[in-house]
Order: structure tokens, then C-alpha cells, then sequence
């Protein structure tokens, strides 16, 4: 018995395996429901597609399932592969350039910040390289940044200086000489550095007129203070 | 307690976890093989293309991108392997399985009806289909894949799917018919 026209009964014919096979969406199954209710025509067309679905599992699931020699042969052939974590010549610039990709703009500004304490990590590094103290035998006594302090700064009088961008390591090696200064610790946040002015502790007023005459070479200081 | 999906199994596999592709291969390789056995019908061929289905998964697994069912995945690879071995075959020899399939002297008709065992003559026929037809009635029968997914792994339009997939039942009743056995449709 016909009870819908002919195109919409072809849709729902052409449906019916995958409703025998249940993977239709819900809409759709509603649909054939519907369908095989109202039409017998087309109920005992679905008995035939439940039988050929039956069968076909039927078929295949006696066509058994393949011998140990495929994994073997699997695993055989990911052995030969290359390994996964090889090293490769390190591109710097890529390596960066990738993980930044994934960063918040908030973890990039921490990351900037920590690039730029690296950098001046490494100018202080340089600076105890090239300076050293006076009157040590060796004239670039090296000191790591995250080394004690007070063990290298026994008593004397001392000062916190920072030094402008544009100042050359002979520049700051001048300076201390003239001074009769060596670094001592450092760098510390904004780039500053506790140097000894005097091996012994300075009346406060010798101290404050020192500091005042290094103020006063602004090319090489841009921020100088007495310390204990 | 709750198996790893297949999904979360090829991510581990992308970072190279050995592991990972073992308890994958033991999920789906005998059906992936059962798929390629229909489609070669030679049981060492589809051994050795299992292999190469799963090998193709290792190297391929970071670029998976999720959008279709790993089953459905393997299933498309497994489909173009099987295929790529089957154009390496001439075609004479397709032809004689496919015929010898059907002239089986011992299920001419009218023995196969003393025997009254309509489902065997159906299986037979069922095996007697050509690749395409066969392919398209296990996708959906077997593997239980929708009209969307079997169209994502043989590459060709839903509604082409749909068509393809009458055409193989229509082929499959003439075959039934042909062995005597009249199902009044189509």
C-alpha cells in the first residue's frame, strides 16, 4: 500500500540499511519508524535487509582473523622507523619562535621580563670578568651573580650604582679605577651593583662626597647611592 | 573503569608510545583485516597490508585531526591499500574468483533449495558481489558505518553512498534469484 509519494518512499527505502544497522541519526530513524508503520510494502522490504544484514555479519565473522605475523610484521617495521626524539642541528630562532606561539600575552611579558634580568645577569658577569677587585693578584676575579655577598664585601664602605646603556666595559673599567672601586655584587633588580668605594668604613661625609663626584659622570652613571 | 578511547590512544601514539599501538591494533585489526580479506580475498596479502595499515597509523597518527572515528580512519587507509594491491593484479584473475564463486557445481540451484538453507546461498552470493558492491554492504552491515562515514572513506557524495548501496542489494537479489532463490524484489 502506497502511502507517500513516490520520491519520499525512495528516500525511505534507500535508508533502510542503515536503520537495520542502527546508525542512523534520530530524526531519520523516526522517519523510517514512521514509514514501515504505515507502509507493509515497505516492512517486508525491511525483513529482507535484516536478513542480508545478518548474514553478511555471519559471513565475516567466519572469516577468522589473521595469524601472530601481522603484529610481528607491524612492530618489525616500527623499529625500523626512525626514532621519534631525534636530534636534530638546533635552530635557536625557530625553537623560540614556535613556543612564543604558544604563550599568553601575560606569560610573554614574565618571559620578557626574565629575558631582560638574563641579559644584565650576563653584564654583570662580564663586568666581574673584566673588572675584578683592586689589589687582587688577578685582575678578573670571577664571581657568579647568585654567589654570597657579605663573604666578598667584608667591612669597608660600599655603594649601589648602576651604569647607563651606553657605557663600554673600558668606560666602566676607568671609572672604578678612578674611583678606586671594584663590583662586588651584582646585578641586583634595575640593573644595579654594590661596589666597594674604601676598604674601610668612611666617616658618612667622605662617603656622601665620593658618591657625589661619581653622580657627576653622568656618561658612565645613572644612579649611584651610598650603602652599608 | 573506563577504556582509553581510540582518540586519546593516537595522541600517545604521535609521541611515539609503543604501548599505545598495541592496545589499538588489538581493538580493531581483525576487522580491519576481515575488510581488506573481502576486498583481496587472499588471507597473506591481507596480513601484510593489516601491517602496512597500522604502520601508515604510526607514522600518521600526529597529523590526525579527530573530525571522523578512528575506526573510519583505519578503514579509509585500509580501503586504499587494499585497492593499490588490487591494481597490481590483473584483472583475469578478479574475474575468475568472482565467477568461481558463483558456478559452485555442488550449489547449483535446485540443490542448494533441497537443502533449504537460504542463508548460505545468500552468504554465497554476498561473495559472489563485485568489490564495490561488497566493499559498500560490509562498510554498512558490518562495520556499522553511517551514510556520512561511509562516504568519508570510499571518497565519493552521500547520496552516491545511498545509490551505491541499493544498486548492491538490487545485484545481490538477482544473484539470490539467479541461485533459485526469488526474494519478489526488486
Amino acid at each position: 500500500m502506497m502511502t507517500r509519494n513516490q520520491t519520499e518512499r525512495e528516500e525511505i527505502e534507500a535508508l533502510l540499511p542503515w536503520h537495520a544497522a542502527g546508525t542512523l541519526s534520530r530524526r531519520d530513524a523516526q522517519r523510517v519508524e514512521t514509514a514501515l508503520e504505515e507502509d507493509r510494502d515497505l516492512a517486508r522490504q525491511f525483513d529482507l535487509v535484516r536478513e542480508e544484514l545478518g548474514e553478511t555479519i555471519h559471513l565475516n565473522e567466519t572469516l577468522g582473523a589473521p595469524s601472530a605475523r601481522a603484529m610481528e610484521k607491524l612492530f618489525a617495521g616500527i623499529e625500523a622507523e626512525p626514532k621519534r626524539r631525534q636530534r636534530r642541528s638546533f635552530d635557536l630562532a625557530a625553537f623560540i619562535g614556535e613556543r612564543l606561539t604558544l604563550f599568553s600575552p601575560r606569560t610573554l611579558a614574565w618571559s620578557a621580563t626574565a629575558a631582560v634580568l638574563a641579559i644584565v645577569l650576563q653584564g654583570g658577569l662580564l663586568a666581574g670578568l673584566y673588572l675584578g677587585e683592586p689589589g687582587s693578584e688577578s685582575p678578573a676575579a670571577f664571581r657568579t651573580a647568585s654567589a654570597p655577598t657579605r663573604s666578598f664585601a667584608p667591612a669597608g664602605s660600599y655603594a649601589l650604582i648602576g651604569f647607563t646603556a651606553q657605557a663600554s666595559a673600558a668606560d666602566v673599567t676607568k671609572f672604578l679605577e678612578a674611583h678606586k672601586a671594584a663590583i662586588v655584587d651584582g646585578p641586583k633588580p634595575g640593573g644595579l651593583y654594590r661596589i666597594r668605594i674604601a676598604q674601610a668604613a668612611l666617616p658618612k661625609s667622605d662617603l656622601a662626597a665620593i658618591v657625589k663626584q661619581m653622580q657627576d659622570d653622568t656618561k658612565i652613571v645613572r644612579f649611584v647611592a651610598a650603602t652599608e | 573503569m573506563q577504556a582509553t578511547s581510540d582518540e586519546a590512544l593516537i595522541g600517545r601514539i604521535a609521541t611515539g608510545d609503543k604501548v599505545a599501538m598495541q592496545v589499538l591494533f588489538a581493538r580493531h585489526h581483525v576487522r580491519v583485516y576481515r575488510f581488506v580479506l573481502r576486498l583481496v580475498r587472499d588471507q597473506t596479502k591481507a596480513e601484510d597490508l593489516i601491517s602496512e595499515v597500522f604502520l601508515d597509523v604510526w607514522r600518521q597518527a600526529g597529523k590526525f585531526e579527530a573530525r571522523s572515528a578512528v575506526s573510519t580512519w583505519l578503514l579509509a587507509i585500509a580501503r586504499y591499500k587494499a585497492l593499490s594491491a588490487l591494481r597490481r593484479r590483473p584483472d583475469e584473475e578478479l574475474d575468475d574468483e568472482a565467477a568461481a564463486a558463483i558456478e559452485d557445481p555442488g550449489d547449483d540451484p535446485e540443490v542448494a533449495l533441497e537443502k533449504k538453507d537460504k542463508g548460505e546461498i545468500l552468504r554465497k552470493c554476498l561473495t559472489a558481489l563485485s568489490p564495490e558492491h561488497r566493499e559498500i554492504i560490509d562498510l554498512v552491515y558490518y562495520h556499522e558505518k553511517s551514510v556520512e562515514e561511509v562516504a568519508e572513506i570510499v571518497g565519493i557524495p552521500e547520496n552516491t553512498v545511498k545509490t551505491r548501496m541499493f544498486y548492491a542489494r538490487k545485484r545481490l537479489s538477482e544473484l539470490l534469484k539467479a541461485a533459485g532463490v526469488d526474494r519478489g524484489w526488486p
